[in-house]
């Protein structure tokens, strides 16, 4: 029966070429724009780090004092660590693995005469990193341990800054120098971006940044390195970065499994208990939280209010689009009353009737879709054009891709409902008598 | 044209003129947000900076060793005098549309207790309040003597000139004259008033406070350098930046210059407000989309409608209906829909409004938005529906005579 209901369908609808054509249209104009938004913030909300995601742990203290008040605007200071706290964190080893870090913009001198000085991001972190997040290395590994407490002067580098000072040689051993400091490289990490930055300050643009050099914080803090993210104070602060009432690191941690998670939440809650006892923290202890890196995400808010207005205008477009194909659909179907009390005559059911009229909508979806297709692309194009930091990353996979003919059909279909539902309830006797 | 007959052959087709007045409903609604929302982008994009913009660039160096810094600014200052066409160069912290550098939160008294909000400090050198082109309201420049060495970003105590805005946040109703604030322990009294001076990167605040600066003089030095303000003729100020960005390379070799921040302040301006006019502009596109598919449903629904009615159109006009009547059948239909949305849309635009509040910085819907919108639509219905109109009116009386 399908397919003879795909034949009606098909001459239905080049019966009345121009309302098929606005119907596509329609249809393909408001799938085109939401799929367009729906793109941009499932690549925003992408896993960065997948299959490990679910291992990575975001702490979070409370060291606020009571009288605290948060500027609406400004970046909240209780998302990083002071010092005390992320060392007190990383020295207790509660986690499988942990670390500390925080970004830092360097000036990179080079030996080349034919460089100017240039500026490059990276991160200032401790040993446990590269291990915990899996960073994948082309030459030499991360530092040890004992390299953090040493404060030595070890760096790793990203293969493309790897490449732009020393070329395709192995660069272990060489020197780089880094703010009028020598650096010696001990390793070269594979050019790993995770999408977004989620280790990364709130500050950075984390969907286009990329760290292109990783040192040893105790190091940066001794050379006293600048940090590129947010330092917030909430007592005078005179530059000191050690000071417990200045935040600027982040902690990040790697749990096996629920057991583990269980411990180090407590844990977080006893070691505020005792800040508290010891008069550093002022709010309850309860307030220490273990994020899951999604979920961490989730509440930093990464999707702009701007992204999630243009998503909800695009899909408010849809819903216009939707009631326009409704009022063309049921003008159509009822036109064919005629055509409809016929066939109910010679013993079509209801529910036949019914099928019938939703394959044609079906129809209508799928070529709306895969003119929404087209439309997208142009769309996600001009998403790449704008000057976001995301802009880049605006390109459909091919979820998206199935997604888009889903949602068009399902769009269509459900526009069909009350069409089909008033063509298959038509009488067939009154309509015969006016043949 | 009597609107009864219209209105009891609509009622027979109930559904059809719900559904076409509920798309123009969610047009309208549509349609009056997205219009507001561009005004407020466009507004935000207009901001008055305070300063003379076209006269205006700024050199910015980094990298170079901290304790040169004074040698710095008095190499590159000698440097940058020696080209041609400049009328000035001082050393400032930041400019309008650049890289903030000295925001910071102030209190009302010493304690520290009553917050007063978070302001951006211009901390600048002499020259500098006349190269900016700052316009004095109440009180007075500064004088040169008030250009005091600073410790730390801000002078320890000093006088400043706030703007008009800031003053009427701070103390309003009352002279701002003579007034004190405080930054942690800095201390700071006010001296004269400014019309404009907006915060670098206005964003942070929210768009009330975008004019919430403080104009602090300060002799260059270890805390202020690294940044110079260019003021040159318009005509000549292109010339004067390359110049200048051609210069640091002979006069300040150790200091690496920041070509993002190097700019024209009109330049930095334009790329300040990139996004904003990318968002202007993605809303233009969905009104205009939508009228569009609004205008195709009405095409849609009105063809149908002729094809449907054909019979009883040749009836009417064999009895004697002129074309005129037939057309402005049609007419008077499709107004009456597009009232009928139009009416049901403000109540949505309305509410959308409220909701859009929730979420985003937004002022309340002005209520002259919602005529216009309606206009719009009306005007809209009538484009829409005059091509199926014109063809019904021109079917022939014959048509009646004709059995099916």
């Amino acid at each position: 029966m399908f397919g003879y209901y795909l034949d009606l369908a098909l001459r239905s609808l080049k019966r009345n070429k121009v309302l098929t054509a606005l119907m596509v249209l329609a249809i393909g104009l408001g799938i085109g724009a939401s799929m367009t938004m729906v793109t941009v913030l499932h690549v925003m909300s992408g896993d960065p780090l997948p299959g490990r995601s679910g291992e990575i742990y975001y702490p979070h203290l409370d060291p606020l004092p009571l009288d605290y008040h948060k500027s609406e605007y400004g970046p909240d200071p209780g998302v990083n660590f002071s010092w005390p706290d992320a060392m007190a964190l990383v020295s207790a080893h509660r986690a499988e693995r942990q670390a500390a870090m925080a970004g830092g913009h360097l000036l990179v001198k080079p030996e080349r005469t034919d460089l100017r000085p240039f500026y490059v991001d990276g991160h200032y972190t401790t040993a446990d990193f590269f291990a915990m997040f899996g960073v994948p290395f082309v030459h030499g590994q991360g530092w040890a341990a004992s390299a953090d407490g040493a404060r030595e002067h070890v760096v790793v580098l990203s293969e493309t800054l790897g490449r732009k000072l020393f070329g395709s040689a192995d660069a272990t051993g060489r020197m780089v120098r880094l703010n009028d400091t020598d650096f010696r490289v001990v390793g070269v990490a594979a050019d790993w971006r995770p999408q977004p930055l989620f280790y990364a300050d709130a500050s950075a643009r984390v969907f286009s940044a990329a760290d292109q050099f990783f040192v040893p914080l105790s190091a940066a803090l001794d050379l006293k390195f600048d940090t590129s993210g947010n330092v917030s104070a909430w007592s005078s602060f005179d530059g000191d970065m050690k000071s417990p009432t200045v935040t600027w690191l982040q902690v990040w941690v790697q749990l096996k499994d629920s057991t583990q998670v269980a411990a180090y939440r407590q844990f977080l809650i006893d070691y505020s208990t005792n800040q508290k006892r010891l008069g550093r923290f002022e709010r309850a202890p309860g307030n220490a939280h273990l994020y899951g890196l999604m979920e961490w995400l989730d509440h930093q808010k990464l999707v702009p209010a701007d992204v999630r207005l243009q998503l909800w205008l695009a899909l408010g477009f849809l819903l216009v689009c939707m009631v326009n194909i409704v009022a063309l659909l049921l003008a159509k179907f009822l036109r064919r009353s005629g055509e409809v009390s016929v066939r109910r005559a010679l013993g079509a059911r209801r529910r036949d009737i019914f099928q019938q009229m939703g394959v044609e909508s079906m129809v209508i979806g799928l070529a709306g879709g895969v003119l929404g297709l087209v439309i997208a692309q142009v769309g996600l194009w001009s998403v790449r054009r704008r000057p976001d930091d995301y802009a880049h990353l605006a390109q459909m996979d091919p979820s998206m891709l199935i997604g888009t003919l889903l949602l068009a059909v399902f769009a269509s279909m459900l526009a069909g409902l009350l069409p089909a539902w008033r063509a298959c309830r038509i009488t067939p006797a009154l309509q015969l008598k006016t043949l | 044209m009597q609107i009864q007959p219209v209105l009891s052959a609509l009622r027979r087709h109930r559904l059809a003129t719900l559904l076409i007045a509920l798309e123009i409903a969610l047009a309208c609604a549509v349609l009056c947000n997205a219009c507001f929302l561009i005004a407020n982008r466009v507004g935000l994009m207009h901001v008055d900076s305070g300063v003379d913009e076209r006269s205006l660039a700024t050199i910015s160096l980094t990298g170079y060793d901290d304790a040169k810094s004074t040698d710095l600014n008095a190499r590159v200052t000698s440097g940058l005098r020696a080209i041609p066409g400049v009328q000035s160069v001082s050393v400032i912290n930041q400019v309008p549309f650049g890289e903030h550098a000295g925001t910071a939160g102030i209190t009302l008294d010493s304690a520290g207790k009553q917050f007063g909000g978070v302001v951006d400090f211009y901390v600048a050198g002499p020259e500098s309040f006349k190269a900016l082109g700052l316009q004095v309201v109440e009180g007075r420049a500064p004088s040169s003597d008030e250009y005091q060495p600073l410790q730390q970003f801000v002078p320890s105590n000093a006088n400043v000139l706030v703007t008009r805005t800031l003053a009427d946040h701070l103390w309003p109703g009352v002279d701002a004259l003579g007034k004190e604030f405080w930054c942690d322990k800095f201390h700071f009294r006010v001296v004269g008033v400014v019309a404009n001076l907006a915060k670098a990167e206005g964003s942070e605040g929210g768009p009330s406070t975008i004019q919430w600066s403080v104009f602090t003089p300060a002799q260059p030095g270890p805390n202020l350098s690294g940044r110079y303000l260019l003021r040159a003729d318009p005509s000549q100020l292109w010339r004067v930046l390359r110049d200048a960005r051609a210069a640091i390379a002979t006069v300040a070799p150790d200091a690496v210059v920041d070509q993002l921040q190097s700019q024209t302040i009109t330049d930095l301006r334009e790329r300040h407000f990139r996004q904003d006019r990318v968002m202007a502009g993605m809303l233009i596109g969905v009104i205009v989309a939508l009228l569009l598919v609004t205008a195709l449903g009405i095409v849609g629904l009105a063809s149908f409608w002729v094809a449907q009615r054909r019979r009883q159109i040749g009836i009417r006009r064999a009895i004697g209906a002129t074309r005129g009547d037939i057309l402005h059948y049609f007419q008077i239909e499709n107004f009456l829909i597009v009232t009928f949305g139009i009416v049901l849309g403000m109540v949505l635009a309305y509410a959308l409004n409220l909701l859009l509040m929730t979420q985003y910085e937004l002022p309340r819907l002005p209520l002259y938005y919602l005529p216009i919108g309606a206009l719009i639509l009306w005007g809209l219905g009538q484009l829409a529906v005059l091509g199926p109109a014109m063809r019904a009116a021109a079917v022939p009386p014959v048509v009646a005579t004709r059995s099916v």
